[in-house]
């Protein structure tokens, strides 16, 4: 049974779903220049955006396989934002590594790119993130047509360059990061035959 | 014993301590310990539905620090202190989990007297030293020290404590006594990461680590007791802890129980966990990067959020080459790093 859900109910969580992604920024940034994060602000910003990021990440590949399996087709309605969230919050993170960290040492922050591969690896994620948040616009969609899906299916590769750039990132506790691999695999196990569908289209020619 | 600050050491115009803010430290320093523990118990920003591993359990009771007596850093210090506040809440110290503010939270019920600090192995004069021996049986004295972590940040910590060098006199090392081996306490009921791999970060512990006798004997190496002015609490590493102010960090081993002469090199945590990332030495050099931190320059911390412009080079062995670039004078340290 499809459940239908009415269009201002809709709005009503949307505006839920944009207080529950900003509140957080905004309380952390106000927390960080307050100087009330503890020891280390710096660090304190750059772990919590980037976590947030691929949390956000991983929700936004959840929609899908629950709009389908669930009949919640209303649920798409909600993928675009939160995966604009997700870039938001890798923006953030970016740039709180850029302006706080390296604090604007350019030549700094380049060889880190470059020298580093879990950075390497985390930039990647974010430039390819990019492409589809510029694309998520309606107008531009609209005239990629067919290319746009084609794309927009690198969110499983983001997804998975994140969850990598997180894995490398850590010092020795693995645990967490490879429960994120777990629930980057269950989310591609929902997608099963998409994928074999790639596959079998791969070697067949 | 009076250690000279010297030319290479000593700080520049700029980054002297105002003579207002110098004289009324104590008095500064109280505020943001008051705000430091106010900011410890209100819930901080990230327990939210975007960190899901984000767990603060806020402590029933602050560990109890008590007042020491000591001669004060002769001439002070003139780089600015990191605030107490946050020498407290920062902290690397995986046995109390591997975030940077568990320890503070995760720490405070910590049992450290009676305590046991046993020197063995290759001495004359093996000796224990419990709670009260650890503040009686050495003059203290003030040292105002820099601390370069691995992770590329630093602080500015005034600590208490004795020369490492009169423990090794008092203990007399016989002539095979080529290294220090130090450890830490193993308690599983008492330290949570140690019981749990996931808030430990898969270390093997007890923690352990070594030093090279001569190094041992440098001036510069210091047991500490205390920090601004009392006992050091337990996510500083109470009650006793080793000092090693131009190597990174995690060469300064916490609530030490053991220290024993041995004749080999023993072997040390980090660099059992990740050989090619964290050497025996772990001498602070600028030159030599670690895979995953550039080491050429580091973040001070100490006041201010997070536009507080605090990047600054890395100095070769932190600031101290005059005092221990000796020790070394015969070794390629990019291989010993």
């Amino acid at each position: 049974m499809a459940i239908t859900v009415s269009q201002k109910s809709i709005l009503y969580l949307k505006a839920l779903v944009h207080l529950a992604a900003l509140y957080p920024l905004l309380d952390l940034y106000y927390g960080a220049v307050t100087d009330q994060l503890g020891g280390d602000p710096v660090e304190a910003v750059i772990h919590f955006t980037g976590i947030g990021a691929l949390n956000l990440l991983l929700i936004s590949l959840l929609i899908s396989p629950l709009a389908k399996r669930f009949k919640l087709s209303f649920l798409m309605r909600f993928r675009r934002m939160i995966g604009l969230y997700a870039f938001t919050y890798g923006l953030c993170h970016m740039l709180n590594f850029l302006f706080f960290e390296v604090q604007f040492d350019v030549r700094l922050f380049i060889e880190e790119v470059f020298e580093r591969p879990y950075i390497t690896v985390g930039m990647s994620a974010f430039l390819l993130l990019i492409a589809l948040a510029v694309t998520s616009i309606t107008k531009l969609r609209r005239k990629m047509k067919g290319r746009w899906q084609t794309l927009h299916n690198f969110t499983y590769l983001i997804a998975l360059l994140a969850v990598i750039h997180f894995y490398w990132s850590v010092k020795s506790e693995i645990i967490e990061p490879l429960i994120y691999f777990a629930m980057y695999a269950a989310l591609m196990g929902f997608r099963y035959k998409k994928l074999r569908g790639w596959k079998d289209k791969l070697f067949s020619r | 014993m009076i250690i000279k600050t010297t030319s290479v050491s000593e700080c520049k115009e700029h980054t002297i301590t105002d003579e207002n803010v110098y004289h009324q430290r104590r008095e500064l320093i109280k505020k943001m310990g008051f705000l430091g523990a106010a900011s410890l118990l209100s819930s901080p920003a990230s327990a939210g539905i975007l960190d899901i591993f984000g767990e603060e359990k806020t402590p029933e009771a602050l560990f109890a620090q008590n007042n020491l007596s000591y001669a004060a850093e002769k001439g002070g210090f003139a780089e600015e202190l990191t605030p107490e506040a946050k020498i407290t809440s920062h902290n690397n110290f995986y046995e109390f989990g591997v975030e940077k503010q568990q320890p503070a939270a995760l720490s405070q019920s910590f049992k450290v007297d009676p305590w046991q600090l046993k020197i063995s192995g290759e001495v004359e004069n093996p000796l224990t030293l419990g709670y009260d021996d650890l503040y009686s049986s050495f003059d203290l004295e003030e040292r105002i020290y820099r601390l370069r972590c691995v992770e590329a940040w630093s602080m500015v910590v005034p600590w208490i404590g004795f020369s490492l060098a009169e423990l090794v006199k008092k203990a007399k090392p016989t002539s095979r006594a080529k290294y220090l081996a130090f450890e830490t306490l193993y308690d599983p009921v008492q330290m949570p990461g140690q019981r749990s791999r996931r808030l430990g970060g898969g270390i093997d512990y007890p923690y352990v680590e070594g030093l090279r006798i001569d190094e041992a004997m440098n001036p510069l190496a210091l047991m500490s007791v205390g920090l601004y002015g009392k006992t050091l609490p337990p996510q500083n590493g109470a009650p006793i802890r080793l000092v090693v102010p131009w190597k990174y960090g995690f060469k300064s081993i916490k609530s030490v129980v053991g220290i024993k002469f041995v004749e080999k090199k023993p072997p040390t945590t980090w660099n059992l966990l990740a050989a090619n990332e964290y050497g025996f030495y772990a001498n602070v050099n600028p030159a030599v990067d670690h895979p995953r931190w550039s080491q050429a320059s580091e973040r001070r911390i100490t006041t201010g959020g997070i536009f507080a412009q605090n990047r600054i080079p890395t100095l070769p062995f932190n600031g101290y080459s005059e005092q221990v670039a000796d020790l070394y004078s015969d070794m390629n340290l990019r291989k010993y790093y």
